[in-house]
């Protein structure tokens, strides 16, 4: 297959950076989309030119490094899917395809398509825990957990943190993403007695990160490849909203 | 050789031996762990518990990955479960058994020691991760769930979806941050080591490399921890995350660490086949799904072309079933590796090339339902649906061995210390407990009983010696790795040729996997080590590394992997050649049973093969060192799973 490519580049975080052209030709179609820059890559390295800077590590859509936004789409068109689970026969022969990072005002771009996603980390950092100090757990089995609330955990923090429902957001909020580690751990009897201080701290953090804020435009979900439901943001502002009353009644 | 080679095994019975090493292990108090620095370089299941516990112990810890988040380290790819022995299901599991199992999955080539304490607190660890919100699949009554797994005859495996490496890597990752938090984990995330440094005989520090922004850094510790994963991507294609590599574990061999059996290598039987040159990486398919699926191929090579749902029942072979009535289609990974190729071999395999197994579920979706197969199994079918295009509810899986794990690595003693004091290596990047082959669900129990129960014992009984003793990164010995390291960078910059680095690594797995993979022989791995140093040489004139090294520059980052790589395929070879004996996943076709497998020659090789970076300028050939393995409580038997 033969692919025309824009792609962002952009030397460092100061620079100003710009889409430049590419020709992807003879692409095989079962080859994914990162396997495809890989070609392209190679190609121009022999020909004395630079690599284009994109991240990935685990390329099976779990470990949440890769941050494209292909076509205008936050990991591309194929959802639900991270962008290294794009293969190429989901596009048409001759098809331009435009290759930016994500986009979002918390995510310096580090080069070309690479983007600094620290911030995420520092929102965990702040709360996203269950205090358990290594030898003092009680047995496993002594604290049954209802299924339904074990799966509807697990719902939750299938999120492999890559980003998308920021970069996929008008408002560049990270309100999915924050949800997701609140409801996995709200939801567990072992996360109950940190529940409000975990709750208020995450958000602050979020805050203080410069994400925006949710207004219900559902673009997150669409985008997640964890396909976590924006229903959890609900969920997000119910504990906050709890957390706020006991915590002002000294609870 | 620097340090010494002896394994500290404890004195005592088997069941024993940890708790009375436990007692008599020497300790820091608490208000001596801050003046301690410890250096964890890794932050996957092993490293991240290890860099978490140790910081909450009271310890200052710096903590290094390559990734641009720890969250990222390839534990979180690990699909089907982790195994202990809490006997949940009253089906007759017991320490002892994990033990046995373990031991004999094996094949008998690793310690009893250290093998039955990975049984023992195995139980632990469940504890644990439950205490930190791991989401693990319950039963109606809010009990913990478990599922069997290959090499066992008990239901001991505890899973979240097809998705228990990253659940656990994300509790590990969240104690991780609550120690980030309250200052006593420093992180350094996209920093890669590129050397130990050992000064008076003894590892005090590491010199970095700044992903980001290219500049060199040394640091100093007290004790340097090395949790850097596995080294299947010498293969080029495998299951292992790109980044993955051999580089902290080679530079620490050179060094003098010493590297133990290297030709350890296991290759999964179930992954999606290989499609094309342009391939960058192979997808596991959970060994879980051969809980429900069943493996086979046409009886007839002129049925290998039809579509597999027109094969009726009786043109099909179910070879595992047949050749292994007992444990079937759960046998072992070196087992249904083997058996895979085999039939391939004899021009049965399926789909392009002729390499590939028929994974079928018609028998399960009949019996069960397809939503119950889809709640046990959905989306590993939806990422194979992605992957290849097909509906694995409608036609069969296709299937093939790839590269998946690494059972060799640095040598250890019981306390997960290498030869040189103070370099303790933990999780994949270790060699103990494995043996020839590992069992399905144990690298992530390995990795946490490592991090969490075994280390946070044995690193302070090291410690304890070492007060007040941390060199300043003013030390000759600093200067001299960081003018090495800057000497390596500057040399592989200015090959300038005109090759890709993916095309010589290329040519090395293809290499390897031709005469190191599932099969190996004597004239196939002489003809390795002939071809190894002309792709050494090929890379070192031909290659092109474009960029700078002040920079982002992931080329250079590749480059130097590749150039470890390189050097290390040959240790590997050399270990496969020496080891003329088959044992586990290493199958020297020289030695066989009149049925084909491994055959084991334990008078002669019940021991470990552990090797010492040799230089005259050059790499010379390396010095062996042999650990013979003594078995007091197990009886050395042919494994069988028939």
């Amino acid at each position: 297959m033969n692919f025309r490519l824009r792609i962002w580049r952009q030397k460092d975080r100061q620079s100003a950076g710009q889409l430049v052209d590419y020709d992807a030709s003879d692409i095989p179609p079962q080859a994914s989309l990162l396997e495809m820059l890989d070609i392209v890559n190679e190609r121009l390295v022999l020909n004395g030119g630079e690599p284009i800077a994109f991240d990935s590590d685990c390329r099976e859509g779990i470990c949440g490094t890769c941050s494209l936004t292909v076509n205008g789409e936050a990991h591309g068109p194929d959802h639900p899917g991270a962008a290294c689970e794009l293969y190429m026969r989901k596009f048409r022969d001759g098809d331009t395809i435009v290759i930016e990072p994500f986009r979002v005002r918390s995510f310096p771009i580090v080069k070309d398509l690479v983007v600094d996603r620290s911030a995420l980390d520092r929102i965990v950092q702040a709360g996203g825990f269950i205090s358990a100090r290594a030898g003092s757990a009680p047995e496993a089995n002594s604290t049954p957990v209802p299924k339904t609330a074990a799966d509807l955990s697990m719902e939750a923090a299938a999120c492999i943190g890559c980003g998308a429902c920021a970069a996929a957001c008008p408002n560049a909020s990270a309100m999915l993403f924050t949800a997701a580690k609140v409801s996995h751990l709200a939801l567990l009897p072992q996360g109950k007695p940190e529940r409000i201080k975990r709750v208020v701290s995450m958000v602050h953090a979020m805050d203080a990160e410069g994400f925006g804020n949710c207004t219900n435009t559902y673009e997150c979900e669409a985008v997640c490849p964890a396909e976590i439901s924006a229903s959890f943001i609900a969920k997000l502002n119910r504990e906050y909203s709890r957390a706020s009353l006991k915590g002002s009644a000294g609870e | 050789m620097i340090g010494n080679f002896n394994a500290h095994i404890p004195h005592g019975s088997l069941d024993r031996k940890w708790t009375n090493h436990k007692d008599h292990a020497r300790l820091v108090s608490p208000n001596n762990r801050r003046k301690f620095e410890i250096i964890v370089v890794g932050s996957g299941l092993a490293g991240g518990s290890a860099a978490a516990t140790l910081g909450e112990l009271g310890y200052r810890v710096k903590c290094f990955c390559y990734q641009d988040s720890p969250r990222r380290a390839h534990s979180i790819a690990a699909q089907g479960g982790i195994n202990a022995a809490k006997n949940y299901q009253n089906d007759g599991d017991s320490v002892y058994r994990l033990f046995y199992d373990t031991i004999k999955g094996g094949d008998f080539r690793s310690r009893e020691a250290n093998v039955y304490r990975l049984a023992e607190v195995s139980s632990n660890i469940i504890d644990q991760c439950v205490a930190q919100g791991v989401p693990f699949a319950r039963e109606y009554g809010g009990l913990l769930a478990n599922r069997s797994f290959g090499g066992a005859q008990v239901s001991r495996t505890f899973y979240a979806r097809g998705q228990t490496g990253q659940q656990l890597l994300l509790g590990c990752y969240s104690a991780l941050c609550r120690q980030i938090s309250a200052g006593t984990v420093q992180m350094f995330p996209q920093t890669e080591i590129l050397d130990v440094v050992i000064v008076d005989g003894q590892a005090k520090g590491i010199v970095t490399r700044n992903l980001r922004t290219g500049k060199i850094d040394m640091f100093a510790g007290d004790a340097v921890v090395l949790a850097t994963g596995g080294y299947g991507n010498v293969f080029y294609l495998s299951t292992n995350a790109r980044g993955c590599n051999v580089t902290a574990t080679y530079r620490a061999y050179k060094k003098g660490a010493l590297f133990a059996n290297p030709c350890f290598t296991q290759i999964h039987p179930t992954c999606i086949p290989h499609s094309g040159d342009y391939q960058s990486k192979l997808t596991l398919m959970s060994e879980s799904l051969r809980n429900d699926g069943r493996v086979w191929v046409p009886k007839q090579k002129e049925d290998c072309a039809k579509s597999p749902n027109e094969i009726p029942e009786q043109d099909r072979d179910y070879y595992l079933e047949r050749k292994y009535p007992t444990y079937g289609n759960l046998s072992p990974r070196d087992i249904s590796s083997r058996a895979a190729k085999e039939v391939c071999d004899e021009g049965r395999g399926v789909g392009p090339g002729g390499r590939g197994v028929y994974l079928g579920f018609a028998d399960a979706i009949k019996r069960l339902g397809e939503q119950t197969i889809r709640e046990r199994y959905g989306n590993l079918f939806e990422v194979y649906e992605k992957i290849t295009g097909e509906n694995a509810y409608d036609v069969p899986m296709r299937i093939y061995p790839a590269v998946h794990y690494t059972m060799g690595g640095l040598w250890v003693d019981y306390n997960l210390m290498s030869n040189i004091p103070g370099l303790f290596v933990i999780g994949e990047a270790n060699f103990s407990d494995h043996g020839a082959n590992r069992l399905g669900a144990s690298a992530l129990m390995q990795g946490l009983a490592d991090g969490y129960f075994v280390l946070p014992y044995t690193l302070p009984n090291y410690l304890a010696g070492q007060m007040g003793k941390r060199p300043s990164t003013d030390h000759a010995e600093f200067k001299k790795a960081e003018t090495d390291v800057r000497a390596k960078i500057d040399r592989l910059l200015k090959i300038n040729g005109n090759c890709s680095l993916d095309l010589i690594h290329r040519e090395l797995g293809l290499l390897l996997w031709d005469k190191c993979g599932m099969a190996r022989n004597n004239a196939g791995l002489e003809e390795a080590l002939q071809k190894i140093p002309e792709l050494r040489e090929k890379f070192w004139h031909q290659v092109r590394v474009p960029g700078d090294d002040e920079d982002f520059n992931q080329s250079l980052e590749r480059a130097g992997r590749v150039a470890d790589f390189l050097e290390f395929a040959e240790l590997m070879c050399i270990d496969a050649l020496t080891r003329d004996e088959s044992c586990g996943a290493h199958f020297r076709e020289e030695h066989q049973t009149s049925e084909g497998e491994a055959l084991r020659d334990d008078d002669n090789f019940a021991s470990v093969f552990a090797w010492e970076f040799q230089s005259n300028g050059q790499i010379a050939p390396p010095k062996l060192h042999r650990e013979p393995l003594h078995f007091d409580t197990v009886h050395l038997t042919q494994r069988s799973y028939k």
